[in-house]
């Protein structure tokens, strides 16, 4: 075998299963979207007939974009504003660190668990640990999912709860920062939080922006949470699309109409993508990159 | 700021903040041998009347089968999607790593584009796929497309790891005359070994708490491994056996807890290095 060809032979594995696994399915559910495909029948070409429903007439969609909306921008912003908070903490040069990073970190392990989405259920319940630690500090208990509010901040404090990973990234980020930049700062005046805000978030960025695609990608696509805490209630409040998606696509069997939800959500993932890809070239500082 | 009062002050925000994040933890513990009506109504961590009737009652469950065939389950999916992702990512990433063929670019470019894709786009497809290959309720859906290189992110960390490691050992190899194969497995694979301890303990972690996949594929009970045996039993468990579910809940997340505390040093290189969700 020619020696340009052995490096193709060991991707083989990965390139049959891209295109079986992905790229095809990817073509298939664009397509899909254009049918009335219901595992029953072959699909029939209906044109834009699913979009047009999804924007005019679908209230459940209309509601479960505006919660899949809310949900991200409150959750990403929250848990990376706190993991990047805990990791500058952890980056002072303090006794036992690995402990409290391993501590910080367990939560991350399990987070994803369907034990967790049980155990929160418990923990917010009427008479739950949350409601009796409020009522310890003399406030008044939350009716947690009963109420449209409180119940998709349930979802958001179980996602904040697993800031572990991303923590760990920042605090990988921060400890690679030049510490005489620091003390060159101190030097000239500058008080921690200036030091903070000029010299700690520009060298991030690049770190900053990974976790905010990754976590945002994430965010997206959350379905354990409100399917075991909530089931999507009350009234929707917390029927995030990927919720919608799995009922019409596994319940209903609605292939075409769900992937047409899917293709919307894709395309809401894909443009805030591409829009953080493209601003991140004014934000975003690469070191050694002269500009 | 004074050093040592800021160093006070940091500790006892980083122990509240770790009192808080654990407490839940600790308290699903505790709770799970403590009465049902022991459960609501207070916070205390310690049960006043310990019982491990939770743990017996919950075992054998409200199917015929008990949590231990729910376990087997979940291990008989675990380990061939976790071999099959080791060996096909290490061949991959070998690949990419160390020859040059065409369109090289545009395949890695494919590596960094699957990373990013959100699954839920593909999901649908997927599914009629393995409908019509009538791999419906087996655990194929489950294990091939990771054997086949499918997740991405471990593509790519191996990729990055391999380029890291100097060549001289594989040259050497190659100059005493072993082939591209006996190279990979004598020499690279040794050498990768701690970045696929770090793939093998993700993969596990992450199928262990995988719910829509299984949730998807997966219809009859005797093949259910615990994350929907655990969905199964809120569903099915009467309302107010609540130390059931939640000792079955400890015993679900112990393999993982167990697993993570035996090797966290894998885990913290593995996030650090190659940036990873969760």
């Amino acid at each position: 075998m020619k020696q340009r060809h052995i490096g193709l032979a060991y991707l083989s594995p990965y390139i049959l299963g891209l295109l079986v696994f992905t790229m095809i399915p990817f073509g298939a559910s664009l397509y899909l979207s254009f049918t009335d495909y219901n595992l029953m029948q072959s699909p029939n070409w209906t044109g834009l007939a699913n979009y047009w429903e999804l924007f005019t007439t679908d209230r459940t969609f209309r509601r479960s974009l505006l919660v899949t909306l809310t949900y991200v921008f409150l959750t990403v912003p929250l848990k990376l504003a706190f993991a990047l908070f805990i990791a500058y903490i952890l980056n002072h040069k303090l006794r036992g660190i690995n402990l409290f990073r391993t501590a910080f970190y367990v939560p991350s392990i399990l987070g994803g668990s369907i034990a967790i989405a049980v155990l929160w259920r418990y923990i917010f319940a009427e008479q739950g640990i949350v409601n009796m630690a409020l009522l310890g500090l003399g406030l008044e208990p939350v009716n947690w999912f009963g109420d449209p509010t409180n119940a998709l901040i349930t979802i958001t404090l179980l996602r904040c709860w697993q800031f572990g990973s991303a923590m760990v990234i920042f605090l990988a980020a921060l400890q690679s920062i030049d510490k005489s930049l620091y003390e060159a700062a101190a030097c000239d005046g500058a008080k921690p939080w200036h030091s903070f805000v000029f010299i700690t978030i520009p060298l991030i960025t690049p770190v900053i922006f990974f976790n905010l695609i990754m976590q945002m990608v994430q965010g997206f696509q959350e379905f354990n949470g409100p399917y075991i805490i909530t089931q999507g209630g009350p009234l929707k409040s917390t029927y995030l699309l990927p919720l919608y998606i799995y009922d019409e696509a596994f319940k209903k069997f609605n292939m075409g109409y769900a992937s047409a939800i899917a293709w919307v959500l894709f395309l809401i993932i894909m443009v805030l993508t591409l829009v953080a890809f493209w601003s991140s070239k004014k934000w975003v500082y690469y070191a050694g990159d002269k500009r | 700021m004074n050093t040592s009062l800021g160093n006070v002050l940091r500790y006892t925000l980083l122990i509240a903040v770790g009192l808080i994040m654990l407490y839940p933890l600790i308290w699903l513990i505790g709770a799970s041998f403590k009465t049902n009506s022991e459960i609501f109504g207070n916070a205390s961590i310690l049960p006043e009347n310990p019982t491990l009737d939770g743990y017996i009652k919950g075992w054998e469950t409200s199917t015929p089968y008990t949590f231990g065939r729910f376990f087997w389950n979940s291990f008989l999916i675990i380990l061939p999607k976790t071999i099959g992702t080791a060996i096909s990512c290490a061949l991959v990433a070998y690949g990419f790593a160390r020859f040059d063929f065409p369109y090289k670019k545009i395949l890695f470019g494919t590596v960094i584009a699957t990373l990013l894709l959100p699954n839920v786009v593909t999901r649908i497809p997927q599914y009629i796929l393995f409908r019509d290959l009538g791999w419906l309720d087996t655990f194929l859906p489950l294990w091939v497309p990771s054997a086949l290189a499918g997740d991405a992110f471990f593509v790519f960390m191996l990729v990055q790891f391999l380029r890291a490691i100097p060549r001289d050992m594989e040259e050497a190899a190659r100059v005493d005359g072993a082939n591209s194969l006996q190279t990979l497995i004598f020499i690279v694979v040794p050498m990768l070994a701690p970045a696929l301890i770090s793939v093998c303990l993700f993969q596990f972690m992450w199928t262990m708490n995988d719910f829509l996949g299984p949730l998807i594929y997966i219809s009859s009970v005797d093949k259910y491994p615990v994350s929907l045996a655990l969905k199964l039993s809120i569903d099915t468990t009467e309302s107010f056996e609540w130390n059931r579910i939640l000792a079955m809940s400890v015993l679900t997340i112990l393999p993982a807890l167990i697993v993570f505390f035996l090797a966290q040093k894998h885990f913290i290189e593995g996030i650090s290095t190659g940036g990873v969700k969760g």
